[in-house]
């Protein structure tokens, strides 16, 4: 702070810390606050707010409670997300290895290339591009069939796995970057010494590679989970009524149900839910807050 | 359970650089050798050929007889201590101690005896718990010796273990290692690029130019009787005199330089009209007494430099490259003035005739 100061003089630090101080607060601190004061308060019509039904209550979270379908469905969202979260992980971590290790410094931009020009792509129409990759009619369909490897089309679409495929790609560069920058400062020598003390490979990555790129390892997790947890198009285009996504129905009481306040307070569960089992991983895990902000 | 090592035409090119050419080369079991070179003359190339790490482009090693070709680094009987030690700095002194035998499958009871053992052969007992990051320079280096140690390796190679560390440390660790490597009886091959370190401690030294193994020999043979230009002017300090051979007879070779006539040793046997070299180490160059007839140089003292025990006197010679000798600190105070007139001579014996090469500067 001083350091600011020092740099900038009090007037420009002034501003800077009134910016700040604006942003945090109109943007981020109200409308959440906003947000909660909603939830709490139960859907009436516009004659009635402020009347005397205008009272605080914890109505609407208690819906999510009594409401099967509603919390299988929270429950489904979470477990999908955290699958979507384990298979991109798995599809990312050798891609990012090779990346950060093995690549020779000539083949490594064309790589980061091939991995970002899709998503310069908006994300609904990448996620049409798997619509038409996984109809049941679909070039996967066909190419499975024509292997050999199955004998009648699969319906992909309206599947959980073919929303899980479609999240795994959306989220991809969410993962490899963090996992790359993880891995790349791992110093070679390490993975080196512990070849020649006479480590296979699985060990060198369970002992050496992993402990060193946890951090990273934490950071794309995160943030692929909450994405995944948070995302609308994917479920949408891709998944079907036996893999309706939580948000889809956050979304009908905003806009189909036209009951916001009931809306805010399944917004609301999801966000504190979704912290609540990213920390609990991070405990698992044994990484740090320090950890993940390096 | 040492064993030898046998280099055999072992060639490495990366692309159009040859970063070792044609090492040939018998390391006997329990030997101390030291590869002796300037940076990038393919030392490093070497040790990551023995340990593995790479495939000699031709030629073959063998490691107790056995041809080590496709045998990965986690299968052949080495270990490398990494010029940045590359200890793990996540686990503490005792699972990095630990990991090569983790990975051999013993049992942890077992694994912690041998820990116990190792840390007191390096003399870091207390210390099995400590995290890596702890530990200072020199403790580190101890870890890292007692790491690779701990895989009962055939050989051990060193990548200039001791660079990083000041010159007090440096100069214990030399006598550590060279005890540890006693006490071992394992066969050390130690790479440096300081000739101090490579003289005190090894039984013989290899000295490289350019991926070339120049001379292999014990330390004595390589300062005294260095077998070409470069080896003579790498290892240790030396006078130069340039100049073409006006005759060769009987061992020694006179040469003709802007200082005036000189005569050395002819061990690669130059002939009259040859362009040579003629090298005398500083300490061999005396002032001239009456009786000299040979080598004697009319010059005026530049500067000298007091190094403790000895010290350097730079001579301006009335033709010719400046030349430096060394007296020794007797006590009896400078016995040089700047600017004097100063008459000096060397054996014949004492100086050496070589043939002149491009890598030396
Ligand atoms: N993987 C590689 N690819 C291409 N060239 C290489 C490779 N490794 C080494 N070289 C080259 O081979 C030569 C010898 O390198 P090496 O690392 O063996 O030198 P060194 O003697 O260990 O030097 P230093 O004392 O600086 O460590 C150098 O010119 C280097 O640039
Ligand atoms: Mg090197």
């Amino acid at each position: 702070m001083s350091e600011v100061l020092r740099r900038y003089g009090p007037v420009l630090t002034a501003v800077i810390v009134a910016l700040c101080a604006f942003w945090v607060v109109m943007l981020v601190v109200l409308p959440q606050l906003l947000m909660i004061d909603f939830s709490l308060r139960p859907s009436l019509p516009p004659s009635r707010v402020g009347g005397p039904d205008d009272v605080y209550t914890v109505q609407n979270y208690v819906t999510l409670w009594n409401n099967t379908i509603h919390r299988s469905i929270f429950l489904q969202t979470i477990w999908a997300s955290a699958l979507v979260t384990a298979l991109t992980f798995a599809v990312c971590y050798p891609v990012a290895y090779f990346m950060a290790q093995v690549a020779k410094p000539k083949t490594l931009p064309l790589m980061i290339l091939l991995l970002v020009i899709p998503f310069w792509i908006n994300e609904l129409l990448r996620t049409f591009a798997w619509y038409i990759i996984l109809a049941f009619n679909g070039p996967l369909n066909q190419a499975l069939v024509g292997l050999g490897l199955i004998d009648q089309p699969i319906r992909f679409l309206g599947s959980p796995a073919g929303v899980i495929v479609g999240m795994v790609y959306v989220y991809i560069l969410f993962m490899v970057f963090p996992l790359y920058n993880a891995i790349e400062s791992l110093d070679r020598n390490q993975i080196e010494a512990a070849r020649d003390l006479g480590s296979g490979w699985l060990r060198i990555h369970r002992r050496i590679v992993i402990p060193h790129a946890k951090p990273g390892i934490a950071v794309g997790c995160i943030m692929t989970f909450m994405l995944a947890a948070g995302s609308y198009a994917v479920p949408a285009l891709l998944g079907g009524p036996s893999s309706r996504w939580f948000t889809e129905i956050i979304y009908n009481w905003f806009f189909e149900g036209g009951n916001w306040n009931q809306g805010a307070a399944y917004a609301f569960i999801l966000l504190v839910l979704c912290v609540g089992f990213i920390l609990g991983m991070m405990r698992l895990f044994k990484v740090g807050l320090t950890d993940v902000a390096k | 359970m040492s064993q030898d090592i046998e280099l055999d035409h072992v060639t490495m090119r990366f692309g159009a650089l040859t970063a070792v050419s044609d090492v040939n080369l018998t390391i006997p079991a329990g030997e101390f050798f030291s590869f002796l070179g300037p940076s990038g003359c393919g030392k490093t190339t070497i040790l990551r050929m023995v340990s593995g790490f790479m495939e000699p482009t031709s030629g073959a090693i063998r490691i107790g007889g056995k041809d080590m070709a496709g045998i990965g680094p986690n299968k052949r009987p080495t270990a490398l201590i990494f010029q940045n030690l590359a200890l793990f700095p996540l686990m503490t002194v005792a699972e990095n101690i630990g990991f090569g035998l983790e990975v051999r499958g013993v049992a942890s009871t077992d694994r912690r005896k041998r820990v116990k053992q190792l840390l007191e052969l390096v003399a870091l007992p207390d210390t099995a718990d400590k995290k890596v990051t702890e530990l200072s320079g020199g403790q580190r280096q101890r870890i890292a010796i007692a790491r690779a140690l701990a895989v009962e390796p055939a050989v051990l190679l060193l990548d200039e273990p001791l660079s990083a560390l000041d010159l007090k440390l440096r100069q214990h660790m030399r006598s550590e290692l060279r005890d540890i490597q006693k006490r071992t009886g394992v066969t050390f091959i130690y790479i440096t690029h300081d000739q101090g370190e490579a003289l005190t401690m090894s039984d013989r030294i290899g000295v490289m130019s350019r991926g070339v193994l120049q001379q292999v020999g014990d330390g004595r043979a390589v300062y005294d009787d260095p077998a070409s230009a470069f080896v003579a002017s790498f290892v240790g300090e030396t006078n130069r005199f340039t100049g073409r051979v006006i005759a060769a007879t009987g061992g020694r070779a006179a040469i003709d330089t802007p200082a005036g006539k000189m005569i050395g040793r002819n061990p690669r046997d130059l002939r009259e009209g040859d362009q040579a070299i003629l090298f005398v180490r500083p300490e061999r160059v005396r002032a001239a007494d009456g009786a000299a007839e040979n080598n004697v140089i009319d010059s005026r003292v530049s500067h000298q430099e007091f190094e403790g025990a000895f010290v350097n006197i730079f001579l301006e010679p009335v033709q010719g490259r400046p030349i430096v000798f060394q007296t020794a600190n007797a006590g009896n105070g400078p016995g040089w003035e700047e600017g004097a007139a100063a008459r000096v001579s060397f054996r014949p014996e004492d100086a050496v005739v070589l043939p002149p090469s491009d890598d030396i500067e």
